[in-house]
């Protein structure tokens, strides 16, 4: 029977665990780069995203002021900006851990802003009666309140800085899953792409489900709420 | 000699019309003193007031004779709402006006273990507010009401968001630990069997601007007969307030 699509375009899953298998001492390597950059820049990130949400939430000034350009820093497509930051930045990992930053504030900023914010105005009055100041009052209310929402915006944080790790790494670099993906690309090594692909695919997993095991280690509280 | 004294109360929101006007009044020690009006009309402002939350435009509170006028952390208050903080433990948001103060948590849990067995909560230390009812969430509240306050207390309608038989299982709870322990409370309610039920003293808060309209003294032993809600003396409680309260 004639091939509907050559094999070399469309492997099978056998060649592609194949590849997967004989690349993957290379792959490793090429892994550990991505990651490194990926927490380096979810670190920074969360690190920004946390300051800013704080500020925004104990400055009414600074929120106006500053929650338009943080939404507006969103509406700048992640693909163009790349090239720009390893224009001026250079092939080594400062340009793509700006860029995962600046995909990774985002989210975190706003959600835990939204979390702070969404402590009932009774508790905080209630807390007050008991003498505790605006330091107490974030300790032991909104910082917890805000957690959940944390935790939520992290685990879409680490897929996207992953994504956002590669394509910086496509745009220009010397290591990384996305220099080795535009590399087999050149060579039209179909089953490495589908090896890679499906590599990337299960670090993002691997990271979320981390962040669901960090969830439920600081937040024993919400495991017990079905039972 | 009075607790709590509140002297000519006066507060508004924007200085120009008053919510509440000249209120006076004093909880002794021991003492379950009720706070019965309609609502909206200004319980709820007089107690912010009393807890130090607000300043008043006119007046002053004092706290065994010392002037604590819009100093919080002085009196405690507890809400209708438990409020309990769902990601403590009980016995951790027991301890929280304990840690507020600079208690180390460590050394502020042994102190408010004690108290588990005397307020009904054995048992529940190392559980969430979510894994309680809503009258064990209440018991709970009263504990860390407590902690913040072992002289004065102010509860804003503690029981009303629960059901009838939760509600009469909690007044009979709730007079039994007042027997247990020495404290103060001032207490808001629109219920008035409630009022009768479990107070010493009841103040009517009436008109717009809220003023304190008569006080009735509930004569009534304590501990209360089991049914001194059917008895004569307690409808004629319930009329005189009827009558009077506007």
């Amino acid at each position: 029977m004639a091939e509907l699509v050559p094999s070399f375009m469309l492997p099978s899953p056998v060649q592609v665990v194949q590849a997967l298998i004989s690349d993957f001492p290379l792959l490793l390597s090429h892994a550990g780069v991505t990651l490194l950059e990926t927490f380096i820049g979810l670190i920074i990130g969360i690190v920004v995203g946390f300051g800013l949400a704080v500020l925004m939430d104990r400055y009414s000034i600074l929120r106006h002021a500053f929650y338009p350009l943080v939404v507006l820093t969103q509406t700048i497509p992640t693909v163009a900006i790349a090239p720009l930051l390893v224009l001026w930045f250079g092939y080594e990992m400062l340009p793509k851990i700006i860029l995962i930053v600046l995909v990774v504030f985002f989210p975190i900023a706003v959600n835990m802003l939204d979390g702070f914010r969404s402590v009932d105005k009774d508790t905080i009055s209630l807390l007050r009666s008991m003498g505790a100041g605006d330091r107490q009052i974030f300790r032991y209310v909104k910082f917890p309140a805000a957690l959940g929402e944390f935790f939520a915006s992290l685990k879409i944080s680490v897929s996207y800085a992953v994504v956002s790790a590669v394509i910086s790494e496509w745009l220009g670099g010397f290591n990384g899953l996305g220099v080795y993906m535009t590399r087999v690309k050149k060579a039209y090594s179909f089953d490495k792409m589908f090896a890679v692909i499906f590599l990337i695919s299960a670090l993002s997993l691997i990271l979320m489900w981390l962040v669901k095991l960090l969830q439920k280690k600081c937040m024993p509280w919400d495991n017990r709420k079905g039972k | 000699m009075n607790r709590l004294e509140a002297r000519n109360i006066t507060f508004s929101y924007d200085n120009k019309v008053n919510v509440i006007e000249n209120i006076q009044l004093s909880v002794g020690e021991g003492e379950i003193v009720c706070l019965l009006g309609v609502s909206g009309g200004g319980k709820t402002t007089l107690f912010n007031v009393i807890s130090g939350l607000k300043h008043p435009q006119q007046g002053e509170i004092l706290l065994n004779g010392e002037d604590i006028t819009g100093i919080p952390g002085r009196i405690s208050y507890m809400l209708q709402k438990d409020l309990l903080l769902p990601y403590r433990t009980i016995e951790a948001n027991a301890a929280l006006p304990l840690i507020i103060r600079g208690v180390k948590k460590k050394e502020a849990i042994p102190k408010v273990n004690p108290y588990f067995a005397e307020f009904g909560l054995e048992g529940t230390q190392k559980k969430y507010p979510s894994e309680l009812s809503g009258g064990m969430r209440q018991r709970a509240a009263l504990l860390r009401t407590y902690m913040a306050s072992n002289s004065v207390a102010l509860l804003d309608e503690p029981f009303s968001a629960l059901d009838t038989l939760t509600k009469s299982d909690m007044h009979r709870w709730f007079l039994n630990v007042m027997e247990k322990i020495d404290l103060s409370i001032l207490f808001i309610t629109h219920d008035i069997d409630e009022a009768i039920l479990i107070s010493d003293r009841i103040y009517l808060l009436c008109g717009k601007p809220g003023t304190i309209a008569d006080e009735i003294v509930i004569r009534e032993p304590k501990p209360r007969r089991s049914d001194f809600n059917l008895t004569d003396e307690f409808l004629q409680y319930k009329r005189e307030i009827i009558s009077k309260l506007c």
